[in-house]
């Protein structure tokens, strides 16, 4: 390894998109506040400067349009990287990503691909309620044509935009707001990393627990504190949540028998029931122990403080639902 | 061929149905032979037994046209009271697992599924999977069953292949379920690979122990003898270098650290594996599946009758003192009946030595599903020819039975020669 | 070591290896590997547990003569004295 660089969650982003504006000349971002406020969440900031309006667009504040005329460019060979504000918001552009950006390769019978990246800020904790907070990557990764990814990690936050844009399909990459501040060492020479497997990011022999995004900091949070009281919980970081990594989650629950599904969207219909589900279909015979999901509230997302932490799947949730699946009574 | 066995049912009175359909399995001299059915309807009665013997000809079930369903199956379910049905949740059906031995025909598992009776509730005649009659016996009126078992999908999965009895279990995971844990801390060591017949072991005495090691034994030597075409091959080993380099070493050993003729034959067998892979894995699903680890069973004789076969795990990689230590050790336990189950069902390849008392030459049985079991017999003294001169030597008979779907003769030669080689270097032991 | 003690040393180690056998009922000159049916780890045993109980370490030549009780005691008793 080289040695590393001290850098954050946003600007292993922004040095992504970076990159992509140098090296590939078809490549432009657009979206709302991207170009002269630097990006709702700074993570634009500078690139106006650098790379110029004609390549840093800001878009009128109508997802649908803006979304729509990222397809059309991608369709006609541009690579463009549209940015939405957060995943609320990408409702109101839902008709262009389902009935057209998932759809156009499979309907033109692949004569046509949409090489479109959509990235959106994701997830609650930061008390800016209902409107902002939501957790929609699990209904994207039901929707068979995109790619949902998750970045969880300064390695991937800086590595999966390349391999993204190099997708001939639509990819959404959801970016867990509470994790633009993560600070840590990223190697200088970080580059583009796979976008279709999951990760072990802890070993453990007694239990896995599996989650992604923003959850995946507290989930580490939650092992560290397991393994005080004896409790060797292996974490799996899904990255990537449609097409869903499934041999690497059956073969961490094969060895530990045991599964902790942590998962910020709400329980219901959520990606933490296909986890669920694909344990269940792929080593039924290999579980030891129910298998327990940690979800946010089936409420919308409450504005007050001690209201919204009470909502959302917490270190100590994590402990406490661990500790259940690998209970014994003596 | 004039007679078969009618091994099992796969239809029970009542199910419909379709030309074509295997109905029955029955069990000839020559083969077992699947029966098909050559009209559509709706089974009647079954005529003939499981386990019954019958002349070629003998009508097995009668058969009514289709449409006729419905009143048969009021017929059943009217017969039986409703309270008597505990509705429960049955395990699912579907395959079983790779090494697991089915504990229900099918017969048993449809009828169990379509009356809703527990399958894990039932306890099937020694020896034997849980038949339709076993089914029938449980749905009948003012036949109590035991407690519904709480129990992981893993439990219940071990449970199967340790032949342990789940509802005699106290479960102590989530809710009381029992789990893999609880079902490792109660099993037995049975003889290798051999499932679903014994009862539990804190529950039973040493002389049931022993019956049901017996039955184990008889069960896989029986499934050994039914399924792998075993062929044999032997070679006269001069043991003469190895014995004195042996003599030698215990000399300069401390008496609780000398180590046993047997362990060189051991560490000769398993380091054999590595020159014919194809003698060290498992048969399952149809074809062999190597093992790149050499975990060598051993074939332990117990005082109080009975025979087990547990593994030395990578027998291959330990040094001759270490595999000394690990047998001494995996005897007393197999004596203690402490052996774990990692032991009983990891075996590669087994060897079986008759020691000082025992026959000059060995034919084994290989264990299933292993494919290839080594023996070694008594060590004695032959007039043996060597450039051109006869001595006395310490020879033995070194004897191969191997499973012909996997390797030949000229792979199981080679693997004989191998150990004679390996013999004959004692120091690189 | 005196001869009582020898003796059982002796039966003590062979209890050891076959509890389930009626010592009390074996004669001196009973075979011990026949009556017991011994095999060589047995027998190994039944050596170490004579060297933990007298401090005597059989040496692997002599392990045939002590294949009676009767034999073993007067193996014992002579390397016992020496």
């Amino acid at each position: 390894m080289t040695t590393g660089v001290r850098t954050s969650y946003r600007e292993a982003i922004r040095s992504a998109l970076r990159e992509a504006l140098q090296r590939d000349p078809r490549v432009f971002v657009m979206g709302e506040d991207v170009g002269r406020y630097g990006g709702c969440y700074a993570v634009t900031k500078g690139l106006l400067e650098e790379f110029g309006p004609e390549r840093v667009r800001d878009t009128p504040l109508s997802e649908s349009t803006f979304v729509g005329a990222g397809i059309g460019a991608a369709m006609n060979g541009m690579r463009p990287i549209v940015e939405i504000m957060t995943c609320n918001f990408s409702l109101l552009a839902l008709d262009q990503i389902m009935n057209n950006a998932a759809t156009v390769s499979h309907m033109s019978g692949g004569q046509f691909s949409v090489p479109l990246v959509i990235r959106m800020a994701t997830g609650a904790g930061r008390q800016v309620a209902a409107q902002h907070s939501h957790s929609l990557e699990g209904w994207f990764a039901h929707v068979p044509g995109l790619k949902v990814v998750t970045p969880a990690t300064l390695e991937d936050a800086r590595g999966m935009l390349w391999t993204a844009l190099e997708d001939p399909n639509p990819v959404l990459i959801f970016e867990h707001a509470l994790l633009y501040n993560a600070e840590g060492e990223l190697p200088a020479d970080a580059g583009p990393v796979d976008i279709d497997t999951a990760r072990v990011r802890r070993e453990g022999r007694d239990v896995s627990i599996v989650t992604y995004g923003g959850s995946l900091p507290k989930a580490l949070a939650a092992a560290e504190e397991l393994a005080q009281a004896g409790v060797q919980a292996e974490v799996v970081d899904l990255r990537t949540l449609r097409p869903l990594d499934t041999g690497t989650i059956v073969a961490s629950v094969t060895k530990t028998h045991r599964a902790v599904i942590v998962d910020e969207g709400w329980r219901s219909g959520s990606i933490s029931a296909e986890v669920t589900a694909r344990l269940v279909e792929h080593c039924f015979y290999e579980l030891d122990a129910p298998v327990r999901r940690v979800c946010s509230a089936e409420v919308p997302t409450p504005y007050a403080k001690h209201m919204e932490d009470a909502a959302l799947p917490q270190v100590a949730d994590i402990v406490a639902a661990t500790q259940d699946a690998v209970s014994t009574v003596a | 061929m004039d007679a078969g066995t009618l091994v099992e049912w796969l239809v029970h009175p009542g199910a419909t149905v379709h030309r074509g359909d295997i109905v029955a399995r029955v069990e000839t001299d020559k083969a077992d032979v699947e029966v098909e059915i050559f009209e559509s309807g709706v089974i009647d009665r079954l005529l003939v037994q499981e386990g019954e013997k019958v002349p070629v000809g003998t009508l097995l079930a009668t058969l009514k046209p289709l449409g006729s369903e419905e009143a048969v199956t009021a017929a059943a379910a009217a017969a039986i009271p409703p309270p008597a049905i505990p509705k429960v949740p049955i395990e699912p059906p579907g395959a079983p697992e790779p090494g697991t031995l089915q504990h229900a025909t099918r017969a048993a598992e449809r009828l169990a599924r379509e009356r809703g009776v527990d399958l894990s509730r039932i306890i099937a005649k020694a020896g034997r999977r849980i038949t339709v009659a076993d089914v029938e016996q449980a749905i009948r009126p003012g036949q109590p069953l035991p407690a519904p078992v709480k129990a992981s999908p893993r439990a219940r999965r071990l449970a199967r292949q340790l032949g342990v009895v789940l509802h005699t279990l106290a479960g102590t995971g989530p809710g009381g379920a029992v789990t893999a844990a609880d079902v490792e801390r109660t099993a037995v060591p049975t003889s290798a690979a051999q499932p679903a017949v014994a009862p539990p072991a804190g529950l039973r005495s040493r002389a049931d122990r022993v019956v049901a090691r017996q039955r184990a034994t008889a069960t896989a030597m029986a499934r050994s003898k039914r399924e792998i075409p075993h062929y044999y091959l032997g070679a006269a080993v001069d043991l003469s270098t190895a014995l004195a380099w042996l003599e030698r070493e215990n000399l300069t050993r401390p008496v609780a650290e000398r180590v046993l003729p047997a362990a060189l034959l051991l560490k000769a067998a398993a380091l054999a594996c590595h020159d014919v892979p194809e003698m060290n894995g498992h048969w399952a699903d149809g074809r062999f599946q190597g093992s790149d680890a050499v975990h060598l069973g051993v074939a332990i004789s117990l005082r109080e009758g009975g025979l087990v076969a547990p593994a030395i795990h990578d027998a291959d990689m330990l040094r001759i003192d270490e595999l000394m230590a690990a047998l001494r050790d995996l005897v007393k336990r197999a004596r203690a009946g402490s052996l774990r189950s990692s032991e009983m069902t990891d075996p590669t390849i087994t060897v079986t030595n008759l020691g000082e008392q025992g026959a000059d030459t060995v034919f084994p049985v290989i264990f299933p599903p292993q494919v290839a079991i080594v023996g070694f017999g008594r060590v004695s003294e032959r007039p043996w020819a060597v450039n051109g001169m006869l001595g006395v030597r310490p020879i033995v008979s070194c004897s191969l039975a191997a499973d012909h779907r996997v390797t030949d003769g000229h792979a199981g030669s080679r693997f004989l020669t191998a150990i004679e080689r390996i013999l004959q270097d004692p120091a690189t032991l | 070591m005196t001869s009582d003690e020898l003796r059982a040393a002796v039966l003590a180690s062979l209890g050891d290896i076959a509890p389930e056998a009626d010592l009390a009922g074996l004669a001196d000159d009973d075979d011990l590997r026949d009556e017991l049916d011994l095999d060589s780890m047995d027998f190994l045993n039944f050596i170490i547990g004579i060297h933990e109980r007298t401090g005597i370490d059989v040496p692997e030549r002599d392990y045939s003569r002590l294949g009676t009780v009767g034999a073993a005691l007067a193996y014992l008793a002579a390397h016992a004295a020496g």
